[in-house]
């Protein structure tokens, strides 16, 4: 089996009927209540989205530390920077558009050029938020936050791995952190002993084919992981050697890691649900052109704003399924 | 405990300290040759009576935790707060001449770590009162005694951040937050009332379920006795409408729009720390 056995990952994951389906906010929610029973002084702030973003669960728990803020995403930036300058860890939540969307400047001056201790969640993050359409699609989130100095970014691959990172962002960073979430449901592939640490991307696919030196090596980052796992699966049939690299901290990225599988596979197709400009694809290419210049394809949004409907239509149309993995693949290879 | 009334020699004590540290302003702007001079000499004596009467601070231990906080929400003006809190000993004043140069501690805008008593970073307009609401909702949930204070200025309440902390404080009843506005009237582009009319301010803070103080921001008796009074109020944050004379103490820029973004020259220094020295000619200047 070429999934690394190091990764732990679920059993039969490659078998959609069989896989888990849950949304990475999910994964939050139970992330933000173990944080809470872990640091008294975490507390909750929302932006008249509780239910939806999954914090209403820390609502139940703690009911004293949660803080409804209302329709003002401005003002929950800049509260929750008030707040950490008094000890308190604040877990700020909203859709990803509208913070740190709406309130990047804040973010930027009152969080970050601060260095404050608030972590920022980003849920329905994506074009996958479906039916809402391009309004309520944040497609240039992590291009905005991981711009910023004093901020780590994250965007885990599915629920299991966003309690890890809301955990790890939450109590183990002290600083500022965003963390993108997604709304609908997506293979649960991870288990709770895959390894989980800042700043390290984790090998899941690794073909017997052409070792050591792979065809490719497929980097990607959120529910899109399982996509690359998908056509990697493909590929393998096909005959081509294929790592696949689960990158979910796209800040402090993994400068090892990507560096190495790139001089290893010679080439390398990055996945993400997020303009290719200034995502992790971005962020993987600007570690190659100074460490090792290899042929790169970026699957992503292309510069264009996303719309209405069903998530898989949604994912299909705009170029991030299986198939275009799998012809970005063979164009980078002919490109080495 | 600052008193409820001030002594006729602490009355004296405080115009003295203000106008040194209007002196020590205008050489500043001058070294510097650049940033704002109407609104820090506009707020010299609410910035002289914070740091000598009013606040709960201790200037050799900048992160006594029992401090009040102080959040500079217009951060232009910081060159009085940092005149104000070099006389009160937070640093040799000597310091002050190296404002907005490379490797300064006085950053043009200030900046939280980068000088010892800065609460927070400010420069862009509008953020800073929801920064003290947070602060003083934090210190309500761990029921700590701390007062927290933020100074505004007028043209900053055109930004919506403003009213969506105002909002919130009254949501809250955040009796231990004071916001006070630097109501001098004037903006970069003109007059407040003419840029976007802000009246009537008072009722607009007012329906948002503060309590309101209006006072002559250059009298002392009654800048100490609203801060005083603001401690009295309960269930309510309080806002202080202080009514300053933007360029105070200087006669040919008072009220003068054109000094909002631009420092003295040296020659204007000169001739403006003559007339500060002077008390506007009341008195013969020493140093004539």
């Amino acid at each position: 089996m070429p999934l690394n056995p190091n990764a732990k990952l679920a059993p039969n994951l490659l078998d959609k009927s069989k896989v888990e389906q849950k949304p990475t906010r999910d994964g939050y929610g139970l992330g933000l209540v173990a944080a809470g029973e872990k640091n008294e002084q975490v507390v909750a702030l929302c932006a008249d989205l509780t239910e939806s973003t999954r914090t209403q669960w820390f609502k139940d728990k703690f009911p004293n530390r949660f803080i409804e803020i209302g329709v003002a995403e401005q003002n929950l930036a800049t509260v929750a920077s008030g707040l950490a300058a008094v000890g308190k860890i604040p877990f700020i939540t909203s859709y990803a558009m509208f913070s740190p969307g709406r309130n990047w400047e804040q973010i930027r001056t009152t969080i970050c050029y601060n260095n404050q201790n608030v972590k920022i969640i980003g849920s329905h993050a994506g074009v996958s938020v479906g039916p809402d359409g391009a309004t309520h699609q944040a497609v240039e989130d992590m291009a905005i936050t991981r711009v910023i100095p004093n901020m780590s970014v994250f965007a885990p691959c599915d629920s299991v791995e966003g309690k890890k990172a809301t955990l790890a962002a939450g109590l183990e960073i002290i600083g500022p952190a965003y963390i993108r979430f997604a709304r609908e449901k997506t293979p649960v592939f991870t288990t709770p002993e895959t390894p989980f640490k800042i700043g390290r991307a984790e090998i899941f696919w690794e073909s017997a084919k052409n070792l050591p030196k792979p065809d490719v090596a497929i980097i990607a980052c959120g529910p899109l992981v399982y996509n690359a796992l998908l056509a990697a699966a493909d590929l393998e049939k096909e005959g081509l050697g294929i790592i696949v690299v689960n990158n979910h901290t796209i800040k402090p990225i993994d400068e090892q890691t990507i560096t190495e599988v790139a001089k290893r596979a010679g080439a390398v197709v990055t996945v993400e649900e997020h303009q290719v400009q200034g995502g992790m694809g971005s962020a993987v290419a600007e570690v190659l052109a100074k460490n090792h210049p290899v042929p790169v394809e970026f699957i992503g949004v292309q510069t264009r704003f996303g719309e209405s409907g069903e998530q898989d239509e949604l994912i299909e149309h705009f170029g991030m399924g299986v198939s275009h993995i799998k012809a970005a693949v063979e164009k980078v290879i002919k490109r080495k | 405990m600052a008193e409820q009334y001030l002594h006729d020699d602490k009355i004296k004590f405080l115009e003295e300290k203000a106008n040194e540290i209007r002196e020590d302003l205008i050489k500043m702007l001058v070294e510097a040759k650049s940033g704002h001079t109407a609104g820090p000499l506009g707020t010299a004596d609410v910035f002289t009576a914070l740091y000598f009467h009013i606040l709960k601070h201790d200037p050799k231990k900048p992160d006594w935790e029992e401090r009040d906080r102080l959040v500079l929400s217009n951060g232009h003006i910081c060159p009085i707060m940092y005149a104000t809190m070099a006389h009160a000993g937070y640093f040799p004043i000597k310091e002050l001449m190296t404002l907005r140069k490379f490797g300064t501690r006085l950053q043009g805008h200030p900046h939280r770590g980068a000088l010892p008593g800065i609460e927070t970073t400010s420069g862009p307009l509008g953020s800073g009162l929801s920064q003290a609401v947070g602060m003083a909702m934090g210190l309500k949930m761990d029921k700590k005694p701390n007062q927290v204070y933020c100074l505004m200025s007028d043209a900053e309440q055109d930004a919506g951040n403003i009213w969506e902390g105002v909002m919130l404080a009254g949501k809250l009843k955040l009796d231990n937050l004071t916001g006070l506005i630097d109501r001098n009237n004037i903006q970069i582009d003109g007059m407040t009332e003419d840029i976007m009319p802000l009246e009537p301010l008072r009722a607009k803070y007012e329906a948002f379920n503060w309590h309101v103080l209006e006072i002559d921001g250059h009298n002392f008796q009654e800048i100490v006795g609203a801060f005083n009074k603001a401690k009295a109020i309960y269930e309510k944050p309080v806002l202080i409408i202080s009514h300053n004379i933007p360029g105070k103490g200087i006669e040919n820029m008072e009220f003068d729009f054109k000094w909002h973004g631009i420092p003295p020259k040296s020659e204007e220094g000169k001739e403006f720390l003559r007339e500060l020295r002077t008390l506007g000619g009341k008195i013969k200047s020493e140093h004539e």
